[in-house]
């Protein structure tokens, strides 16, 4: 599974700026891919221009080499999850039946659940450490607990790529690690994984490569070494950084200075 | 289990109003008499009051009562409210604006199809408007500009009604009130089959979107990610339903309660899937409503209430009761 965009310009109705403006990148297959960027740079909107929500004005989106609107919905989601950043159900649900739907688009509208989409449910919930959930009123848990059990909804649908918006929004600290490292895993097990962040410190120390975006614009792509440069950073996010080895992961770390020297 | 259970009891309900519903009425039938006419003998008159005056009345109540219940459920999924019922996007306003226009100037006593065409007619002139204003942009069906142009299409329809009761004489508005209220009354196996014609395969339809609709309670964005064709399935369950609902409507009136408070109930019972609260829906709003028709009919007979009386005064308690249980645990 690859996921590509090329020459990619996004505008919604009729804004006056384009949400994204000529924007080429490439995941390649199982890797952990970062985008990064300031607020309103286009991350989500990419997302969705990938996944088919949002139509481009110009250039292309493909997903493993074929046109995203080539795919059709159900196809394309056995093929990719994705958790966008924030949903809000309008209804209770258990665990267990939020993380069912990822078996929809393997289900027809009559067929009842078979062995095969059990297992599927068991495992996803397993690997998201959300099995003792299972009875839960979705709308009860706890941010961890959430995110946790939406991950595990994607990765029901058993896809080979997987997209996310900001998972770790708003977690604590094991609970970053917790879904960092399930996404790094996966990366190793050859799924393909898009992941928009704020935590530029672990997204350098688990991503294999990353996309800076700046105003809906590429300000940088590719390795660390390409991305983590103090002049791109604090061009980008309008504020001065330090970037420095970490002596513990030997990734690289961005420390916010004091001083804001932006007008 | 609960849910199988709960099933259980829902078709035996249903057959047990099916039962009361054909047994009693305005007329009082003795047991000898009644199972003479059930097996074609007795008089002839016996034999008109249950063949052609309670059966088919029966049957309309199924299938109207169960219709609203289920379109009332899929109103919620779809507008992701809940709050949402058959009629909140403005169906009875036409429906209603139709049938008193066509009472209003006398040309009910023309045919007894005339009434049932006009307020169809109403109906769809509603689902029309709403659909084309709420369509419009982006050739996407937006939910909240959905509820929006029904609620305000519904408004403008009670004004068109207002005006033209308020040039009316006082029989025609008598009549249009007792219509608007809605009434069973006057059912035959003609309205039966067309309504049948139309609720039977909407309901397969609608019970074909369970899944989908499931998806629509997480958003529309994430039921996309999923699977869901979203634009499809909200047009399909919006017309569909709606043309369901106003089937009903033509033949029925407005009756309230059924499309609110079956599906919450039922809700409160088994949980918010769709491919169980669907079904079981259809089968408790099909059976609430032959039970309230026969109450209807036989509480201040001969004098009949208007069967959103009794939808009412039955369906609220009933529903409060659900209600604290659930709040309670």
């Amino acid at each position: 599974m690859t996921f590509e965009a090329l020459d990619l310009a996004v505008r919604y109705g009729r804004a006056h700026h384009r949400a994204l403006d000529g924007v080429t990148m490439r995941v390649p297959e199982g890797a952990l891919y970062a985008v990064l960027g300031p607020n309103g740079s286009g991350k989500s909107t990419l997302m969705r221009a990938l996944m088919g929500v949002v139509r481009p004005e110009g250039g292309e989106v493909r997903v493993g080499g074929k046109e995203t609107r080539a795919w059709t919905r159900r196809a394309l989601a056995r093929a990719v999850g994705a958790v966008p950043q924030a949903e809000h159900l309008a209804f209770p649900l258990t665990v267990r039946d939020f993380v069912g739907m990822g078996r929809y688009p393997h289900l027809g509208p009559l067929r009842p659940e078979g062995d095969k989409d059990r297992a599927a449910i068991r495992e996803a919930m397993r690997r998201c450490d959300v099995v003792e959930l299972v009875d839960r009123d979705v709308t009860t848990l706890s941010g961890g607990e959430l995110q946790r059990v939406r991950i595990a909804r994607a990765l029901a649908q058993e896809p080979s790529g997987l997209v996310l918006d900001e998972p770790t929004a708003s977690l604590d600290i094991r609970h970053e690690m917790t879904i960092f490292r399930l996404l790094r895993n996966s990366a190793e097990r050859g799924m393909t994984v898009l992941l928009i962040t704020h935590h530029i410190n672990l997204a350098a120390r688990f991503a294999d490569r990353f996309l800076l975006l700046s105003e809906g614009r590429v300000a940088a792509e590719g390795g660390a070494s390409d991305v983590f440069k103090e002049e791109i950073l604090e061009r980008v996010y309008r504020w001065p950084v330090a970037v420095e080895t970490d002596p513990i992961s030997g990734a690289p770390r961005v420390t916010p200075l004091q001083e804001s020297t932006a007008s | 289990m609960k849910r199988t259970l709960l099933a259980v009891v829902l078709v035996t309900g249903a057959f047990v109003a099916v039962f009361l519903g054909t047994r009693f009425g305005t007329v009082h039938l003795s047991t000898s008499e009644f199972i003479a006419a059930l097996f074609g003998g007795g008089t002839e008159m016996h034999r008109n009051i249950l063949f052609e005056l309670r059966l088919p009345r029966v049957f309309l109540g199924l299938l109207v009562g169960g219709g609203l219940a289920l379109a009332g459920s899929v109103f919620q999924a779809l507008l992701r409210n809940p709050l949402a019922e058959p009629f909140i996007l403005g169906i009875s306003g036409g429906a209603a604006a139709g049938a008193v226009l066509v009472i209003a100037l006398g040309l009910v006593a023309a045919g007894s199809v005339v009434l049932p065409a006009a307020a169809f007619a109403g109906a769809l002139l509603a689902i029309l408007l709403v659909f084309g204003v709420a369509a419009a942009a982006d050739r996407r069906l937006d939910v909240r500009v959905l509820l929006l142009a029904g609620v305000v299409v519904g408004s403008f329809f009670t004004a068109v009604i207002a005006f033209i009761l308020s040039l009316s004489e006082a029989r025609a508005v008598r009549t249009a009130i007792v219509w608007m209220m809605g009434s069973l009354y006057g059912a035959d196996w003609s309205n039966v089959a067309v309504v049948a014609g139309y609720t039977l395969p909407a309901a397969l339809v609608l019970l074909g979107l369970a899944r989908a609709l499931n998806l629509m309670a997480v958003g529309e964005e994430t039921a996309a990610y999923l699977g869901a064709d979203v634009e499809k399935v909200k047009r399909v369950a919006y017309i569909v339903a709606s043309l369901m609902t106003a089937a009903g409507v033509a033949v029925a009136g407005v009756i309230g309660f059924v499309g609110l408070i079956v599906p919450h109930g039922i809700r409160l019972l088994v949980g918010s899937d769709q491919r169980i609260l669907l079904p079981l829906s259809f089968l408790a709003g099909a059976a609430f409503l032959c039970l309230a028709d026969l109450l209807a009919r036989v509480v201040l007979a001969p004098i009949e209430i208007p069967i959103g009386v009794i939808t009412a005064f039955l369906g609220v308690p009933l529903f409060l009761v659900l209600l604290r249980r659930s709040m309670t645990g």
